[in-house]
């Protein structure tokens, strides 16, 4: 602090606490309408204070869904959200490390060529191939599948490049010890680089784990059975038409059920988070 | 940068890369060529004969009202996202500097956000901007502004806004959090001994020396509000109501998939990839720049 000013410090601290009100607001409304009869958001305005719905609403969604929309289970439907999640951080990981490791500690030809080529594919999001990769999937027959799922969303250039990074900045005389003790690359790899690695790979899951469970466009093309939805998707389905239609207390109960893991991930992994989200966009 | 030291092998290596490069080319290569290869073509409504067309597709769609209305929309969008998620989270960051007690508490209650998938975050929003029932729309009601989304094209506008600004705001936060942590006290102070005051100090040291975090910033925005909007969109206005929130990504999964419009969407397709291409390109350079610091 450079200066005391009691009215500043005042200020300050109202600024914050509106800005974590702002925030925390839908959030709130929609944990309450997760605890309400349906008739009871209907009655405009809506209670503000949680009502006692919280067991019957969160039950018949994990067991059955909504009764106007899709009536898929969403206990199966976070299953499916983990499994792409997982499935996508930990190959997204696996393929880089190893990918990174070639490109910084051998030289061999067309090694430029095969950096570039990862490089590129940093400008291509999902969402501007969304046609052809769908054509892809689906001609190599993996519609409604964990492998379709998370195998196209599983090359990552950003990954890749944060251990590009980080080998770079592995003193050269560890790798110059372990040739003289004999030691090969692979050995290398696995007694030096990965335990070394720890925390940038921590720092990568979680961010990746995030990217993974949040995905939509892509889930919502390649699954077209109840059974291979994944939460998010399942929200979508539940809301069936106008306002009235829905029944918002299930899709709310859902909608807290989507978003409470990947939020506990960043709240309790804070410190990796933080790391994973600066070292990823350098 | 190079490593001194390296091992030696005519095989391992492209072993090691072969995962990452063959999903590469098959997820990116390949799809990435069609789109090219299919905006050449028109495809007939049963999808049995193609046409190679060369530029035709473009030059329809540069022709067709709708597709240039779309690019202001997207202007528009993307112009509000990144303009308020960066003013609201650089006042929020700058206060967060100030702070000394229960700096972390906030830091925690501002950071959650950024774990919500952008789809979830425009249903809430939607919920609380219900026509009928939203709790927002009632209180807005109360003081005389009829409420209607599902109608109105700009009100539409507005909560797609509110909606993708809330999911970024922590990101933008962060940045500008560990930017401004990256100030040299010895600056501010100086300034404070020669009197200047919060404000002052703000505009003449604070805020230009973030400006490579700012602009970093500005591109990241950009993009998210062109790509990562999408959910947002799809569980809200799906591009409603008469395309008044139909960005450029949008529509090219409305023309493709829903009115299967094979060569018109992968040219929009095309045509967005130039526009990433470039964006890219602008954040590279700077990057590059900002070593130079």
């Amino acid at each position: 602090m450079v200066e005391n000013r009691p009215l500043l410090n005042i200020f300050t601290h109202a600024v914050l606490i509106l800005g974590v009100l702002a925030v925390a607001f839908p959030l709130y409304v929609t944990f309450v309408a997760s605890t309400l009869r349906l008739d009871q958001i209907m009655s405009v305005p809506m209670p503000l204070v949680p009502g006692d719905q919280f067991f019957e609403n969160y039950s018949q969604v994990l067991t059955g869904g909504s009764k106007s929309g899709s009536s898929a289970a969403v206990s199966t439907m976070l299953f499916n959200s983990f499994v792409m999640a997982m499935a996508i951080a930990l190959g997204k990981i696996a393929i880089s490390i190893i990918a990174s490791f070639a490109i910084v500690y051998f030289r061999f030809p067309l090694r430029n060529v095969f950096f570039w080529m990862i490089f590129v594919t940093l400008m291509l999001p999902v969402e501007v191939r969304i046609i052809p990769t769908f054509k892809v999937v689906s001609d190599l027959g993996m519609l409604n599948s964990y492998v379709g799922l998370t195998l196209p969303l599983i090359a990552s250039a950003t990954a890749t490049f944060l251990f590009r990074q980080f080998f770079l900045t592995v003193p050269d005389e560890l790798a110059e010890a372990a040739r003289i003790d004999g030691a090969g690359p692979m050995r290398f790899f696995r007694d030096v680089l990965l335990p070394l690695s720890k925390t940038s790979i921590a720092a990568l899951f979680v961010i990746q784990f995030i990217y993974g469970w949040n995905q939509y466009l892509w889930p919502l093309l390649i699954t077209s059975e109840e059974s291979m939805y994944t939460v998010v998707i399942g929200i979508n389905r539940m809301i069936v038409g106008g306002d009235a239609a829905n029944e918002w207390n299930l899709v709310m109960a859902t909608a807290m059920l989507a978003l409470l893991p990947p939020a506990l991930v960043v709240v309790l992994m804070q410190r990796w988070f933080v790391k994973g989200l600066v070292e990823t966009e350098k | 940068m190079e490593k001194r030291v390296v091992f030696r092998s005519a095989w391992l290596p492209y072993a090691l890369l072969a995962p990452q490069i063959a999903v590469t080319i098959v997820f990116f290569f390949w799809p990435a060529a069609q789109a090219v290869w299919f905006s050449f073509q028109v495809q007939d409504a049963f999808g049995l004969r193609t046409e190679f067309v060369g530029l035709r597709n473009f030059a329809e769609l540069f022709a067709d009202e709708r597709y240039l209305q779309s690019f202001g929309t997207t202007a528009i969008f993307s112009i509000a996202v990144a303009f308020f998620g960066l003013a609201i989270s650089l006042a929020l960051a700058t206060m967060a500097d100030r702070v000394i007690r229960g700096a972390l508490a906030y830091k925690t209650l501002l950071i959650w956000p950024y774990a919500v998938a952008p789809a979830v975050a425009g249903v809430l929003w939607a919920f609380l901007f219900a026509p009928s029932i939203g709790i927002v729309t009632y209180v807005l009601k109360r003081a005389g502004i009829d409420w209607n989304w599902i109608i109105n094209g700009e009100q539409a506008m507005l909560l797609i806004i509110i909606a993708s600004v809330w999911k970024q705001i922590s990101y933008n936060f962060l940045f500008f959090l560990a930017g401004l942590q990256s100030i040299p006290r010895s600056l501010i102070e100086a300034a404070a001994i020669d009197g200047a005051g919060p404000l002052r100090r703000f505009w003449t040291i604070v805020f230009p020396m973030l400006s490579p975090t700012t602009f970093f910033l500005l591109v990241v925005n950009i993009v998210y509000a062109f790509f990562d909007t999408f959910g947002v969109i799809d569980a809200t206005t799906q591009g409603g109501p008469a395309q008044a929130t139909q960005i450029l990504v949008y529509k090219v999964y409305h023309d493709g998939v829903k009115a299967a419009d094979l060569g018109g969407s992968s040219a929009q397709s095309v045509i967005l990839m130039f526009i990433v291409i470039v964006l890219t390109v602008a954040q590279f350079r700077f990057v590059e720049r900002r070593v130079q610091y």
